[in-house]
């Protein structure tokens, strides 16, 4: 005789209960990266909108990052750590293949071994985690779940490019993810081009720079005119398509928060979309950089806690980038 | 249909750049003259695929030195 399996009941809804955020220290100037390429702070601020940037210590970590960032996450989100049950962490500046940081950081965070792992979606990870962090909720495999999107892209960058140097820095964003009342994520839209997997890409792999007897350690490379083609066409109509599955007119957004890739791109994507000027634009690019999946929580810790998104209002958020790939959807802010 | 193409161009740049419209001429380059940078660039002529349904791939974008140059690839495209 077969038993009928049971299964884990489902959840209607599930909503971002918080957001947190972890900024190194240490700021540096465009005046202090133009010691080591060939470029002006003027150069600089008009190509990018970026006027300086945090970097991590030598000795602070990704984990370090994200468990920082996390716990703020879960402090806001009236929990205490016992009741995380996964951990999902995007990066790609983790230096270690395995073991995971989402399993360091779910020991260090206290969880009572929450489920953890990591993603490699480059600067689209954060809204990777937060699509599969509403799945997990709503399939009743987790209550709550901590997405975590951290880099420190200063370990993977050549300092002396002056084509990416003055673009990428550190830090770490997390949201909790948990149950609700009412519907406060939108439908994901995602995707990738693995055709265009080299516009974004390393130099070399760790294996050939061991065969090669360590001759140029690989860095992050970047094809800018072909990103910003990429970003300013297709990801402005995926940002269009995640409004139409949330069932909603850009008019209704109280957020327009993309992946802080470039001032330039958010600029182009605007007009791209026509989003309407009563909504404000994360810009939190020109004081942090492009930290890749940490990105998105950044800005949108910052909006909340400067007062320019309210509680409850609706965000469009965007990740593009490396892949390539893109994810997005319309969020309640926490 | 060059002088139509060269009026469109112009319309495009100043759009984009705000370059004022008398000022995009054949002999004009976009870096040097018009202030045009590699961002704004794949603006004009990702606006300028979409006005006379051509493609112009990043490869020759870099061939594309003056306005006279994207003019000539337009008419070429689209002839």
């Amino acid at each position: 005789m077969t038993s009928t399996l049971r299964v884990s009941p489902a959840v209607p809804y599930a909503r971002m209960l918080s957001v947190g955020s972890y900024r190194p220290e240490r700021v540096v100037t465009n005046d202090e990266v133009c010691l080591r390429i060939d470029s002006t702070d003027q150069w600089i601020q008009e190509r990018s909108g970026i006027r300086e940037r945090r970097y991590a210590a030598a000795d602070e970590s990704v984990c370090d990052m994200s468990v920082a960032a996390a716990l703020i996450a879960i402090e806001r989100a009236g929990l205490q750590p016992v009741d995380v049950d996964v951990v999902i962490l995007a990066t790609v500046t983790h230096p270690y293949p395995t073991p995971s940081a989402a399993a360091e950081v779910a020991f260090r965070l206290g969880t009572n071994g929450a489920a953890a792992f990591d993603i490699s979606a480059a600067c689209a990870g954060f809204c990777y985690g937060i699509a599969m962090a509403q799945d997990f909720v709503r399939g009743g495999s987790a209550r709550n779940v901590v997405v975590v999107g951290v880099e420190k892209l200063t370990d993977w960058i050549d300092l002396d490019d002056r084509s990416t140097a003055f673009i990428f820095a550190d830090g770490a964003g997390a949201a909790v993810i948990g149950a609700s009342d009412t519907p406060a994520i939108s439908p994901v839209v995602w995707g990738s081009d693995g055709g265009q997997y080299q516009a974004i890409a390393m130099t070399q792999s760790l294996i050939d720079y061991r065969e090669n007897g360590g001759e140029r350690f690989p860095t992050l490379s970047m094809q800018g005119q072909q990103v910003f083609r990429w970003a300013v066409s297709e990801i402005a109509k995926a940002a269009q398509r995640i409004l139409d599955a949330a069932g909603i007119s850009a008019d209704e957004l109280d957020a327009f928060i993309p992946h802080q890739a470039n001032m330039r791109i958010t600029d182009a994507m605007i007009r791209t979309l026509g989003l309407p000027s009563h909504v404000p634009v994360a810009r939190d690019i020109a004081t942090t950089g492009n930290t890749s999946a940490a990105s998105i929580p950044l800005a949108m810790d910052r909006m909340i806690s400067a007062g320019e998104v309210p509680s409850g209002g609706l965000a469009l958020i965007i990740g593009f980038g490396a892949g390539l790939v893109y994810a997005g959807q319309v969020v309640q802010m926490p | 249909m060059s002088d139509a193409i060269l009026t469109g161009l112009a319309e495009i740049i100043n759009e984009v750049a705000g370059v004022p419209l008398s000022d995009v001429t054949p002999s004009k380059n976009f870096t040097d003259d018009l202030d045009i940078d590699s961002l704004s660039m794949v603006e004009v002529v990702m606006a300028a695929e979409d006005k006379w349904g051509v493609k112009i791939p990043d490869s020759e974008v870099k061939n594309l030195n003056t306005v006279g140059d994207a003019v000539d690839y337009i008419a070429k495209a689209t002839a």
